[in-house]
């Protein structure tokens, strides 16, 4: 059903564009089955699909572009959109992880995070309690 | 062979998938979950991308996007959700 009538170099490109792009995201999914703890899965997941993804969609543009003669607009700005909130999206999730005290994997040496967040809450309980007596 | 090539890269991926999905029902934690959640995202958005190529029409290309949204918005939502409680506070916001 490929309309790129015999352009082999262009059908080369793209065909390993997305088989790149397919293997970086299942290799993703293995990290997600596999590793042990919360971070080092979100550490598996957002890089690996955020290339993977690049690489299936630049796949997608060099093929319509040279098959349709369409330069897709929607492709270059569903990159640069998930270029952006992918790694937004992973920190997120992760802040929001160890602020709720999920626990790290037994094989974790030190958490320097934790003792920061610690006196971070002391400074803002002293913050917040003269506003309260006010009130 | 590019038809084949596709049909491959279309059941990878759907093998990614359903590996993410395993994670969505057993994962330990509820971050867990987020974040596989997150990651279906990413890999149907990869699904229609492959998906148009195949049916050789540039028509689905605006479901990316909607996708693309769609599954941010909900990964900050949740994740916020589960930080303090609420999506939307009005607190100083740090």
């Amino acid at each position: 059903m490929s309309s790129l009538d015999g352009n082999v170099v262009i059908e080369w490109i793209v065909a390993i564009l997305v088989l790149f792009g397919t293997a970086m995201s299942l290799l993703s999914s293995f990290g997600l089955l596999r590793l042990p703890d919360v971070y080092n899965r979100a550490h598996a997941t957002t890089k690996a699909a955020t290339l993977g993804i690049l690489a299936i969609l630049l796949g997608a543009f060099i093929y319509f572009f040279f098959s349709h003669g369409v330069s897709s607009i929607r492709l270059l700005l569903g990159i640069v959109f998930v270029f952006l909130t992918a790694p937004v999206a992973g920190h997120l999730i992760i802040r929001s992880a160890h602020r709720y005290g999920s626990p790290l994997a037994p094989i974790s040496v030190q958490d320097d995070l934790q003792e920061l967040q610690k006196n971070q809450k002391e400074v803002d309980d002293e913050k917040v309690r003269p506003v309260e007596a006010e009130s | 062979m590019l038809d084949t090539i596709m049909l491959i890269a279309m059941f990878l991926l759907s093998l990614s998938l359903l590996l993410t999905l395993y994670r969505i029902i057993k994962g330990p934690t509820v971050h867990d979950r987020i974040l596989a959640l997150d990651s279906v995202g990413y890999i149907v958005i990869g699904i229609v991308a492959v998906l148009s190529i195949h049916l050789d029409s540039h028509a689905y290309l605006e479901t990316i996007l909607l996708i693309g949204i769609l599954a941010f918005l909900s990964t900050i939502a949740l994740s916020r959700y589960m930080e303090r409680g609420v999506v939307i506070g009005r607190k100083r916001s740090d």
